[in-house]
This record gives C-alpha cells, structure tokens and sequence, in this order.
C-alpha cells in the first residue's frame, strides 16, 4: 500500500486498482464492485459495461497513448499514471497532454515508483495526487517535497505563462 | 553578460538547499543508491574511477573574471588546484568528496555559477560560438536567445526524465562553429527576407553511433524555437527508446521513424503549442539583450605590431577577426605541448582573470575546443597580453594546429574510457614539437577520444584518434576525413587500430603523406578530398605485420 498525499494532506485511497494476472485477459476479467481504477485495455474491451458506474476510474501506463482515450475523458472521475521507474519520464507528458490538450480536469494521480524528489515536476505537468513509496516519510514529502522552488521558468499545467510573461 | 535578477539568484540557492538535502537523505540512507544517482547526475556529479567528477556549468562559454577565481578558488579549495575545460562549455573538478559539492555550489552560486544539468538524462547546458557577440561574421549575436533557453531548460517539469541526455546547440554565425550538425537539435542562424530565425536541425551526435542530424524545419521564427524544441521535446519523452541506454538517443528515434514522418509528429505536436505563452516575447528579448551589449570600446586605430617571429606567430594562430577595427579576440590555448588538453592551474585561472579584467572588459569565454578566449582585447595591448599569457603558459601558438588537440580526460580519470587518452595526446605534441614545422603543416585538427562515447569529438577531427579495448589492451583507432562546421560530416576509419606506442609514428606518416602530396595552399583537409584515404592507409600500414605475421611477431615478443 502507497502512502497517499492529496489536497497537501494524507489521504486514505477508495479507489481498487484492477490488474489482471497471468491467463486473465481484458475481455474476461472479473469486474469487481465498487471504486475501481480500470487498466485501459479493460476499459476499451469492456466499456459498454462499465459505462454504468457512477464513478470510473482509469490506469494509464507510461507506454500508453493519451490520445487513444481522449473522447472518453468525462467518464472517469480519476485517471492514474503508472510511473514504473521514477526515471521513466513518459508519465510527465501523459499528465500535460491530459490538462493542458485534452481539458481532463478529474483527479490526476501519480503511481508506482512515486518519490519525493518528483513531486515538484509531477504537481506542475498536473498530478493532484500522488501515492508515496512505501518506505518513505509522507509528513516530510508534504512539509517540503511540492515546494524545492519558489518560482519557475516555464509554462505548465500549474502555471500556464512562463516567468518571463509575468515579469513585473 | 547576463546578471541575475532576484528570482534567477532564489532559484539556484534554493537548488543548493535542495541538492544538500538530498546528499544528507542520501547519506542517512533514506535515498537509495539508484534513487539518488539521477539527482546527483543532474547536479553535475559523478562517481568515477578515482573520485566522483563534478561538472560546473559556463551557460554558453560565458564567464566574467570573479567566475573564474571563484573557480580556482573552488578548485584549490576542494580539489588539486586545477580543473579541466570540457567540450561543451562545462569546467570538470576530478577529485572533490561528495559531501562537499554542497558547499561547492553554494560558493558557485555567490557568483551565479551552478551545475545544474550539466549531466543526466535531461536538457543539458546550452552551447553556442565562443566568438559570439564579437565575431567579424555573425549575424546575430546568439547569446540573449542561449540564456532565455537556459531559463527555460532550468527545471524543466516535462523534460527532466528523458530516454537520454539531451544537447541543444544554437549558432549565429555565417560559419557553424558549435557543432550544430552534431547536437540532438542544432539551430543554425537563417534569415528570409530580413526576418531572423533557424534552420532546426535534428538527431544528430557523435557517441557511439555518431550520426549527422538531419533538418526537420528549414526556417524557423526566433520567436518560436521554446515551443518548437517543446514539440520536439514531447515527441521524444513520449517515443523516444527507454529499453537500451545505447539506442536511447533522439538520433535512433528519428533514424528509425525517418525524418518526414518525425517531422510530422513534430508539426502536429506544434500545432498546438505555436503562438502559445512559450513564443519569446520582444520585450523579454530586449530585457535579455541589454545585458550582451557591446562594452565601451574605445575609438582606436591600426597600430604597429612587433615583428618578431615568436609574437607574430601567436598573432596568427591566436587572434581573430573581430567586428570593431583595432580590436581582436584573443584565445589562450589550454593545448601546451606537455600538459592534458583543456586543463588549467587555479593559478592559471587567477591570471586569466586578472587579464580579463585589465584587458578584456573582466569577461572571458571557453571554447569547445577547450581554450579561452579573451574577446575584446585593443590591439595594442597584445605585446602585453602576449607576455604575461606567455609566462603563464597560455601562448603557446597552435590554435587550429595539430597539437591544439581535442581531448577527453580518458582512461586515466573517467570510468566509461576504454583506453587513455591524454598521454596519445602528449605523446603526438611531443613529436610535433617543432614550431616550424608545426606551422608548415598548418590547419589540422586532431581530435582524441578515450571510448566510443565521443566526448573528445573523434568522429569530426581532421584526423580522429579513438581509443578501444582488445582484449584488455589499449589500442586506437584513426580515422580521417572528418570535421566540424557547415559541412560537417565523420571521418572514415583508416584500417586496424594501433597501439599507444605506434601513434605517434602513425600519425607522422599521415602527415608525410599530406606534405608530400599538397598542392599550394592546400590544407590538409583538402589534399585528404582530392587524393582520397588510400595513399594515408598505404603509407601507414607499408611494411606493417598482420594477420599471422602480427600473430608471431606477438607470440615472439
């Protein structure tokens, strides 16, 4: 169990993230109950009967391609990106494509290999929660691991003008 | 050159608290080895053979004269008193202990210097023509756009976990002298109908599978170069190979799509961010620009130089054209026969300050081919500056000569080297330690890397020297033909390696073989086109056992 941070708080995680294990295939794998985060591929297969929940969530791994679920983007009440590597940095243009293009505006949360040293790069491309590696001190990620600098250059998801459009 | 404003300042102490706390979360053990090892890399620092290596960025080649005493301070204070220029605008300490490059940054940051990004898989130092703002052929002066991409890379949120690192080179000049041919995005400075902008050149590199780039946009705006490389950014973040370090470079990534269908993510990724809040404003140039702007040089005329010989010769190798009559830039070579090219004394460092500052406007720049350049000198103070760089060990005349060598510090220092570099390179200077001589070859680059990793830029020297492991011997490689450039391209390999013992030779007769055969006033590069790579490899190898000759010869010793 990851250590959840949203609203710059721990949080306890509602949400049961289906992964199929070795023989279950997209096509057949139980749905379970309840506030599940759906693997894409089980989303695109099984769409017609998942539609009806009142809350969907979706798992997007760093391989897959915001733009192969674009059009279902108002269905899901959260979108987690699978970080499987913190140095995989795929995650990072997911999490912008889905705010910045797409208008994705539900929960966006940063999972897998989630360390304190990316939180400030994750909350700008868009990340609203994260799930902290185990192993890892939450109150001190909270305390200083969003806020490593006070300002920034770019343009991001957080703040869409760079430092050089807001030059007083 | 450019000051710091406040936020710039806040920014890189507030990296130096970050970096300090994660060596202290390291150390307690609440940082893993692997965790740590990105964090460490992006500020510069490496674990290496002897010691870690700590790499201290010069955005652009750019430094003023309490820069550099603050870095022979640094570096007599936490290493052996001297550093070593690298080929991209980076100074390299050899021996620090980890636990004092916190302490080193935050002296580094006094003077607004840091080593941010100077490694790792991430947008790396921005380089550009040591002559720049200067040169007699520039068209624009490239520095106010290098440090507005500075910024811009600093942190970047999107890009700081790339396949691979990650090189931008931009140049402003009629004759490419950043290597742009050779860079994951080259711009090279084009104008259309008195609109200034770039060609973007894409996915080249030297390294183990050197490959020129290849042009994806044939002019760009400067306006849009942020949103442009964003574009090429995103595609490669997202696409780019993360399952082989080895083919994890941009080049593979455009190699494998070839370069129109690239070109036609990129433009389609662009579409959405061209004219957006990235495009550089006129305003943020102009704040910029006033920082580059010309110093206070005075209305000065031709004057009479000393005729003699020594002096002259330096004038001729170590001087440059330069916009403002009575003026020149005057490169300090860092390639004294005898010493690893690119290495400096922090006494050394002291005096180039102080003569930056007595002649030079206080600011000085480094070259790629790791030399300093004093870019603003009158020519009537170059008796003077002559002497004292003579005394120090900075005049020694040989700037584009074969013993102004390009090299990596090789096997005797770095970890990924699979044979030294630095004693080919002493062992060719000393061979070639006639002046005359030296002079009467003329224009030649050598360049010598450690391993295929390129860092010593073998692929683009005249003549390329590249060190490989046979069966845990140290040979090397030659290859001619190559160069830097508008029409770059790599050299070809000469035949089997040698070893360090058969170099200096070899390269002797390859420079026979030119002398021999040169028209008047041809280079060495232009017999090498017209006569063709086979009387070099004849000549080499004449005479030279192989095969099962090699083989006995081996087993006789």
């Amino acid at each position: 169990m990851a250590q959840l941070i949203k609203n710059g708080a721990p949080a306890a995680d509602t949400w049961t993230t289906l992964e199929l294990a070795d023989g279950e295939s997209p096509e057949s794998v139980p749905l379970p109950a309840g506030d599940v985060i759906f693997p894409l591929a089980v989303w695109q297969a099984r769409k017609a009967e998942i539609a009806a929940r009142p809350r969907i969530g979706l798992q997007l791994q760093s391989a897959d391609r915001v733009e192969d679920v674009a059009d279902d983007l108002a269905s899901f009440a959260i979108i987690a990106v699978h970080f499987p590597k913190f140095v995989d940095g795929r995650g990072y243009s997911t999490a912008a494509l889905l705010r910045q293009r797409y208008g994705y505006t539900g929960e966006l949360r940063a999972v897998g290999d989630v360390l304190h040293d990316q939180l400030f790069f994750m909350r700008r491309v868009g990340f609203d929660s994260y799930a902290l590696k185990d192993g890892k001190s939450l109150p001190y990620a909270i305390e200083v691991g969003f806020k490593p600098f006070s300002n920034t250059y770019q343009g991001a998801t957080d703040q869409a003008q760079p430092y050089f459009r807001r030059r007083a | 050159m450019y000051k710091y404003d406040a936020i710039d300042r806040q920014l890189i102490n507030e990296r130096v608290a970050q970096f300090r706390d994660q060596v202290r979360r390291w150390k307690a053990g609440e940082l893993s080895d692997d965790e740590f090892r990105p964090l460490r890399l992006q500020n510069g620092l490496y674990i290496q053979r002897h010691a870690p290596m700590f790499r201290i960025a010069v955005p652009y080649g750019m430094m003023n004269s309490a820069q550099l005493r603050t870095l022979a301070k640094v570096a007599r204070k936490y290493d052996r008193g001297y550093g070593h220029f690298t080929t991209r605008h980076n100074l390299q300490l050899n021996w620090p202990k980890i636990e004092d490059v916190p302490e080193i940054l935050a002296e580094l940051a006094e003077v607004e210097m840091h080593a941010i990004q100077t490694s790792g898989n991430c947008l790396r130092n921005i380089t550009t023509d040591q002559f720049a703002g200067v040169a007699a052929d520039e068209l624009i002066d490239p520095r106010p756009l290098a440090e507005i991409m500075r910024q811009w890379t600093t942190f970047h949120p999107e890009f700081a976990f790339l396949p691979r690192k990650f090189k931008i080179a931009i140049s402003g000049t009629r004759d490419d002298r950043t290597v742009t041919w050779f860079h994951d995005i080259g711009l090279r400075l084009k104008q259309i109908d008195g609109q200034v902008g770039f060609t973007v050149i894409v996915g080249g590199g030297l390294g183990r599978t050197p490959v020129r780039g290849e042009i994806v946009r044939d002019f760009l705006p400067w306006q849009d170069i942020l949103s442009y490389c964003e574009a090429i950014l995103r595609v490669y973040n997202r696409y780019g190979r993360r399952d082989n370090a080895y083919k994890a470079r941009i080049k593979i990534l455009v190699q494998s799509l070839g370069i129109d269908a690239f070109r036609e993510q990129v433009e389609a990724e662009w579409a959405h961010g061209r004219g957006g809040p990235m495009t550089i404003t006129q305003a943020e140039y102009d704040r910029v620009a006033a920082h580059f702007t010309a110093p206070a040089y005075e209305a000065v005329g031709e004057v009479e130089l000393p005729v003699d010989k020594a002096f002259q010769r330096w004038l001729e190798r170590n001087t440059q054209a330069h916009k403002m009559a009575g003026y020149t830039a005057v490169t300090l070579s860092l390639k004294q026969h005898g010493v690893a090219p690119g290495d400096i004394t922090s006494e050394q460092m002291e005096i180039v300050a102080d003569l930056a500052d007595r002649y030079s406007f206080g600011e000085l720049r480094i070259s790629h081919e790791q030399n300093i350049i004093l870019a603003d000198v009158k020519k009537s103070d170059l008796p003077d500056v002559w002497q004292k760089a003579k005394a120090a060990g900075l005049a020694t005349p040989n700037i584009g000569l074969l013993t102004s060598i390009i090299c990596c510090p090789g096997g005797d220092f770095c970890d990924l080297a699979n044979a030294k570099s630095i004693p080919i390179a002493t062992a060719i200077q000393a061979r070639f330690d006639d002046l005359d001589y030296l002079f009467d070859i003329g224009d030649l680059d050598l360049n010598i890397s450690g391993c295929m990793n390129a860092c010593g830029h073998h692929h683009v020297g005249h003549i390329g020297v590249l060190g490989v492991d046979k069966n845990n011997d140290e040979f090397y490689q030659v290859t001619l033909g190559g160069r830097q450039g508008n029409e770059a391209k790599l050299g070809k390999v000469i035949g089997p390696s040698f070893s360090a013992g058969e170099m200096p030779d070899a390269i002797e007769k390859i420079i026979k073989v030119y002398l021999e055969n040169r028209h008047a006033d041809e280079r060495f590069l232009d017999t090498f086109d017209r006569i063709g790579i086979d009387p070099f490899k004849n000549r080499v190898y004449e005479g030279r056992a192989h095969g099962k000759a090699k083989t006995a010869e081996v087993e006789a010793a």
